[in-house]
């Protein structure tokens, strides 16, 4: 068999099979791994995510995966986070405020503060902040009650509102000549939002770039 | 703001911020789709898999798989009926039915779930809507609430076991409770409507919705538009059906363009 060209972190969260569904979808065949050396090396990393901050980081720091995913992020190694994942790779979350977070995302993550019924679940409007953003406008999947408010310095975000506006993304390190941006963090659920997120993936894995690119 | 959007705020039921959910609802025995009329008379309606595709293409936002298996052997198919409908569909799938522990939940949640509902569990061992909002999140956790109406007054009374045991605890509060423990969903279900048709029991969604802080799912008795509309101006957060939608009476399409009409926000 040739070398996965996905690798996701295994964390211990519960959500794997719907991710595993969406590789399929779209002809990926990954390999779950929780051995640091392994997830630094991949040619692309998956940090998927469901559960509490603080639970999800002890399991991440006492496999040491916690280092790698910072240092892909850093180097930008082709890396996407989802939801929790995404929050993990940030500096400190509200929900669970004595543990730090990975920290390769200069951001705080936040209980919204709207004022609407927690947890924020359903589906919500896509906002890319350019025209030309790697995100496309379309429904997405969320189930959060913390958020990241924006994006940090040198990375861009589109934008989804829910009583106060957020960063539905966090994309940077874009690879000039696919226009891929090699760090892409999602607040939401590609792997649960329909045809949207499964095109979102693709893209990402450079699977759909010259289809949809005409 | 825009004036559209100043208008949705006034609107009231559509300024959420993520669109009403339509959830077609499954009961699963031995691995095939069944739907009872009041928890009885069970109707053979499919294969899961094959009529969760059909309803995500409709635009359901999220599948309800409910096991109502009786036996150990009919339990042991739902996990295969969970994982098949996972490969089939990318949308959000909750299971529910016969959750008594972590174990169960992670079993479930393995096979392709991403969200479980308890109901009776939860009754008889509160502690372990905690137990799974610590271990998955607070997004993962819906309880699920089968109320019966109560003779006098605005009252319902929980019912646990396929409704067929009453417990004398007050739903609403039981709603609020189920909240403070860490539920991050709450499935509410009129056992006097399942199966009927005559639409939900408007003043119980009001009331848990109002009492519980976290979103509600209104479940029992919707077979026409209007009563879904009816369930979504009462404060669901989403509106959850089954026979109409097995039967095909009712289109899921042609639901949303309905709410959409009357300037409920859905995903189209």
């Amino acid at each position: 068999m040739s070398e996965a060209r996905l690798v996701i972190a295994a964390t211990g969260a519960a959500n794997l099979a719907s991710v595993k569904a969406m590789c399929a979808r779209a002809g990926v065949e990954p390999l779950v791994t929780d051995n640091p050396e392994t997830l630094y090396r991949a040619e692309k990393a998956l940090l998927p995510g469901v559960g509490a901050f603080g639970a999800a980081m002890g399991k991440l720091r006492s496999s040491g995966l916690d280092k790698a995913l910072g240092a892909r992020v850093a180097e930008g190694l082709p890396t996407m986070g989802i939801c929790l994942g995404m929050q993990m790779l940030c500096v400190s979350s509200e929900e669970s405020p004595e543990v730090p977070g990975i920290g390769a995302i200069a951001c705080d993550v936040e209980k919204f503060k709207g004022g609407l019924p927690l947890p924020q679940l359903g589906w919500n409007r896509i906002i890319p902040s350019r025209g030309e953003s790697f995100v496309r406008p379309g429904w997405a999947y969320f189930a959060n009650s913390y958020r990241v408010k924006a994006p940090p310095t040198g990375y861009e975000a589109a934008f989804c509102s829910y009583g106060e506006d957020f960063a539905a993304t966090i994309e940077g390190k874009v690879d000039r000549a696919t226009k891929i941006p090699r760090i892409l963090l999602c607040q939401f659920h590609p792997e649960l939002s329909g045809p949207w997120g499964l095109d979102l993936f693709k893209r990402w894995m450079g699977l759909a770039g010259r289809e949809v690119m005409s | 703001m825009s004036e559209a959007k100043t208008m949705a705020k006034d609107a009231g039921f559509s300024a959420r911020g993520t669109a009403m959910r339509i959830i077609p609802c499954l009961d699963i025995k031995g691995g095939r789709v069944v739907k009872g009329v009041r928890f009885e008379n069970l109707v053979d309606s499919g294969e899961p898999a094959e009529l969760s595709a059909r309803y995500e293409a409709e635009g359901a936002d999220e599948i309800a798989l409910l096991d109502i298996s009786a036996t150990l052997e009919e339990r042991k198919t739902a996990l295969g009926a969970v994982a098949s409908v996972r490969q089939a569909v990318s949308i959000p799938i909750s299971v529910g039915g016969g959750i008594k522990s972590v174990e169960d939940a992670e079993r479930l949640l393995n096979a392709g779930a991403d969200r479980v509902s308890i109901n009776s569990a939860a009754v008889r061992n509160p502690q372990l809507i905690s137990e799974l909002a610590e271990r998955f999140g607070v997004q993962c956790v819906i309880v699920a609430i089968d109320a019966k109406r109560l003779a006098e007054g605005l009252a319902w009374e929980v019912m646990i076991d396929a409704g067929s045991s009453p417990t004398g605890m007050d739903a609403v509060d039981w709603a609020r409770r189920c909240a403070s423990l860490g539920a991050g969903e709450i499935l509410l279900t009129s056992i006097d409507r399942d199966g009927t048709g005559l639409g939900y029991d408007i003043d119980l969604v009001s009331a848990i919705a109002a009492a519980a802080r976290i979103p509600v799912i209104a479940s029992g008795g919707a077979t026409k538009p209007q009563h879904f509309l009816e369930g979504v101006r009462a404060g669901a957060s989403a509106v959850l059906g089954a026979g109409a939608f097995h039967r095909r009476e009712l289109a899921i399409a042609d639901l949303k363009h309905y709410l959409s009409k009357h300037e409920v926000e859905v995903r189209l």
